[in-house]
């Protein structure tokens, strides 16, 4: 090797040729390092949907550290001598406290702190409208579903981490919220108080729990998102991207733009359009004023008050619950509150968990794909999917019945009982209308296209003649054209003699 | 700008430098510099701005709008760079077979099966005891991390500060009298010494009411509980603990303003309404002779949400 280094022709490249010599000697980053440089991503806007995530991942971890330097996690009361005049000589939290001078005497403190809880929502509607993405276009499919199950694990811990974090500052609010869900954990049978007293460090409120949220949202929970990140992203440069199918585009390549510097440049482009909206939100739009809603103490409770959306569904659901209570033998299980936050979020993730497996044992389809589906090419994974959204979106809008009662000045029994109703109608409905809509699509080649006009010309006998004209050059291209069905999917009821392959239905 | 999906795709290497893959997308290039130059100039100018803003301490949203417009718009002239003025493309590169070779496969399975596996193979009852160790370890180091964090619920749970005798007492301290009230209206009470304690605050916050003149029964078996028509219920809420903190005044209903629970003050409060599943408890009250109001007793059952161990 010796000999070898010091035969090497002089690098052509000046002092940028002198370093990567020095660093290739000692660690061989030539080979590796230019395959990275060439690495093509594809092109497609549906793939940013994840970089809002990561991005804003980013943001979070900036806007935290800047916090974690000002925030107390303590419950020990103090009396209020700070820049906020309507809490001066009360006796509050010093998480309170702290959290309302970080918004008021420390200098940008308020924008990092709405900053950050916006980077907060977005982080986690990035990752949901993400994993919508590849859920869809059938990206999660053999040989990503490790990576499905990362990620759904990323929204499961991006969750607990959003609540833990608005949890802290210890305002009338999130007071509540911690209540809410030392209540949900009692619930829980046989093991509920134990786990509700080790949690809490004894009944509600205790003492300690905010420096045990503290420590989970500021160290346990993100060093186990960056792992998770990190891993995500490794797998997806090892298994490298799934594209559209289209020109040139084949199973066994990716066609789009090299790593270098052309995807880098709009990625970090991106970075910055990603801080600079989250800056504009924490700039114009305000986000959970602490100061407002008043310090926690647990006789006190605020009225019209929602979670972060994130939970909505929960909430929602525990609003249009019946009041269920399972009682005998003498113990009490209360159904109320157990069927739909312990029992009902369980299925919930375990079928989210599972659907590569159970898509898998479906359709029997155990071949590797790289090319993505158009989602009305998958009639019943969209429908299942489609209901999915619909369900939760309904009971997400449960959690707003008394406000919506207020809106429309009707009775809250009566917006209780339709959404129990609406619950039930509106997925049922969702799952055959989108079937329908997807086999009307797949009907004509052209979907997604506009359509062409027609040119009427007049002959010389005074004869009219439409001819069409040619496709607008901006629809020639083939990405949403249809694809060759897949040889395990059979047409509805037609059977396809020919293969022998096991049969499916689509 | 279509021209990108109607061209075939090539590799990156060994393309001349005339290559049409390698020319920028723009058809007017100078134009586009032009406005990523404009983009950058004002993308300077307000992140100069947000330094001007923070040293002179300017309101906070100067610091957002500044910080965010500065940001953007780097990010757009970045962007607008990438797409219009760097190589076209498009470009393919090959996937390469994630697989190893079935021959590969075997060598490594081998290495695990025999080589590993060999050994473990024939010291089996040092294995199986090594084995026993780590699951032992494993369970036994987790009992710190369980058990130390806090006491049991033992019967913390069935029972509040409330006794005979306890006197009533609003948020300051103040004992509450008969005369206090009037009717309708309503008051959180504590037991004496307990209003700014955690433990007062959070479980044995109790909501006291006026609702006649008379004396009044709830429920049969609670005659004498509501002297001078003052009823008190727990204030936690059956549903998940949330104070019971609205009172709908004509229709003397409590109501949780968590998820909407009711409950008719009048037998007992009930459940109306709502997903609580167990009336709010009542506390037994009674008059001093100076008039002030006393509980006789401790609640009749575990106030709050449910749990396994209440029967």
């Amino acid at each position: 090797m010796s000999t070898s280094t010091t035969t090497r022709r002089a690098n052509p490249y000046g002092k940028v040729g002198q370093v990567i010599n020095e660093l290739d000697d000692r660690l061989g980053i030539a080979k590796g390092g230019r395959t990275l440089l060439d690495k093509v991503f594809p092109d497609h806007w549906s793939f940013m949907l994840g970089e809002i995530a990561l991005y804003s991942f980013v943001v979070l971890l900036v806007t935290g550290i800047f916090l974690t330097f000002y925030y107390v996690p303590s419950s020990t009361l103090v009396v209020y001598h700070g820049a906020y005049l309507p809490l001066v000589g009360q006796k509050i939290s010093q998480a309170y406290a702290s959290s309302v001078d970080l918004s008021f005497a420390v200098r940008g403190g308020l924008l990092m702190r709405q900053m950050h809880h916006w980077a907060c929502d977005i982080f986690v509607g990035g990752i949901l409208v993400h994993m919508a993405r590849v859920f869809f276009t059938g990206a999660f499919r053999k040989p990503r579903e490790a990576n499905w199950t990362i990620g759904t694990t990323l929204l499961v811990l991006s969750i607990g981490e959003g609540f833990l974090g608005y949890s802290l500052p210890d305002d009338l609010v999130s007071g509540t919220g911690i209540r809410i869900a030392y209540s949900i954990i009692e619930s829980i049978p046989v093991v509920g108080t134990y786990v509700a007293f080790f949690l809490f460090g004894g009944n509600f409120p205790g003492t300690v729990v905010l420096g045990r949220f503290f420590i989970l949202h500021v160290l346990l929970i993100p060093l186990a998102l960056l792992g998770l990140v990190g891993a995500h992203l490794f797998m997806l440069v090892q298994q490298k991207h799934t594209q559209f199918p289209g020109k040139g585009r084949t199973e066994k390549n990716v066609v789009g733009t090299p790593m270098y510097p052309v995807f880098m440049a709009k990625t970090t482009g991106f970075l910055f359009i990603v801080g600079g909206a989250i800056a504009l939100l924490g700039a114009f739009a305000q986000i959970n004023p602490i100061w407002q809603f008043g310090f926690y103490e647990p006789a006190r409770i605020s009225y019209a008050v929602q979670p972060d959306f994130y939970m909505g569904f929960l909430d929602g659901i525990l609003r249009i619950w019946p009041a269920w209570q399972f009682n005998a033998f003498g113990h009490t299980i209360p159904l109320e509150v157990t069927l739909p936050t312990v029992v009902f979020p369980g299925i919930l993730f375990a079928l989210v968990y599972a659907w590569p497996a159970i898509e898998r044992k479906y359709t029997g389809d155990n071949e590797l794909h790289n090319l993505l589906d158009r989602p009305s090419f998958r009639p019943k994974r969209t429908a299942a999917g489609v209901t999915m959204f619909v369900f939760l979106a309904t009971i997400f809008v449960g959690s707003s019945t008394d406000v919506i009662a207020n809106f429309f000045k009707v009775s809250l029994n009566t917006v209780l009982v339709e959404m129990r109703v609406l619950t039930f109608v509106l997925p049922a409905l969702a799952y055959p209308i989108t079937l329908k809509i997807c086999k009307e699509l797949q009907g004509f080649s052209g979907a997604g296209k506009r359509k062409t006009t027609n040119i009427v010309t007049r002959t010389e006998e005074g004869e009219y003649v439409a001819t069409p004209a040619p496709v607008y050059v901006d629809d020639a291209h083939h990405e949403l054209d249809a694809l060759p069905v897949p040889t395990f999917v059979i047409e509805d009821d037609e059977l396809v003699v020919s293969t022998g392959v096991r049969r499916a239905e689509r | 700008m279509s021209d990108h999906e109607q061209r075939t795709p090539v590799s990156l290497t060994g393309l001349s430098a005339d290559a049409p893959h390698l020319q920028p997308l723009a058809r007017r290039p100078q134009m586009v510099e032009q406005v990523i130059t404009v983009l950058f100039v004002f993308g300077l100018l307000f992140t100069l701005l947000f330094g001007v803003a923070f040293v002179q301490n300017w309101a906070p949203w100067t610091l957002g709008a500044t910080l965010g417009t500065g940001m953007s718009l780097f990010g757009i002239g970045i962007i607008a760079w990438g797409k219009y003025l760097m190589p076209r493309g498009p470009f393919v590169e090959e996937r390469h077979e994630l697989a190893s070779s079935d021959a590969e496969r075997e060598a490594f399975t081998a290495a695990i099966v025999e080589r590993g596996g060999g050994v473990i193979k024939r010291r089996k009852f040092l294995a199986g005891l090594l084995g026993t160790g780590v699951g032992a370890f494993s369970i036994v180091s987790l009992f710190p991390w369980v058990r130390s964090l806090g006491p049991m619920p033992k019967g913390t749970l069935f029972h509040t500060d409330w006794g005979k005798g306890s006197y009533l007492v609003d948020i300051s301290g103040r004992r509450v009298n008969v005369s206090d009230l009037t009717i309708g209206s309503l008051v959180t009470v504590f037991p004496e010494g307990m209003e700014h304690t955690d433990n007062g605050q959070a479980v044995d916050q109790t909501v006291l009411i006026r609702v006649t003149n008379q004396d009044f029964t709830t429920r049969k078996g609670r005659e004498t509980w509501a002297p001078q028509g003052y009823v008190a219920y727990s204030k936690l809420c059956t549903h998940l603990g949330c104070p019971v903190g609205l009172y709908e005044q004509e229709l003397e209903l409590l109501v949780c303003p968590c998820h909407q629970s009711m409950f008719n003050v009048n037998n007992g409060a009930v459940p109306t309404f709502g997903p609580a599943p167990r009336p709010l408890p009542q506390l037994p009250l009674m008059v001093d002779a100076n008039g002030f109001l006393q509980s006789q007793s401790d609640f009749h059952e575990p106030v709050g949400p449910g749990f396994w161990e209440r029967s």
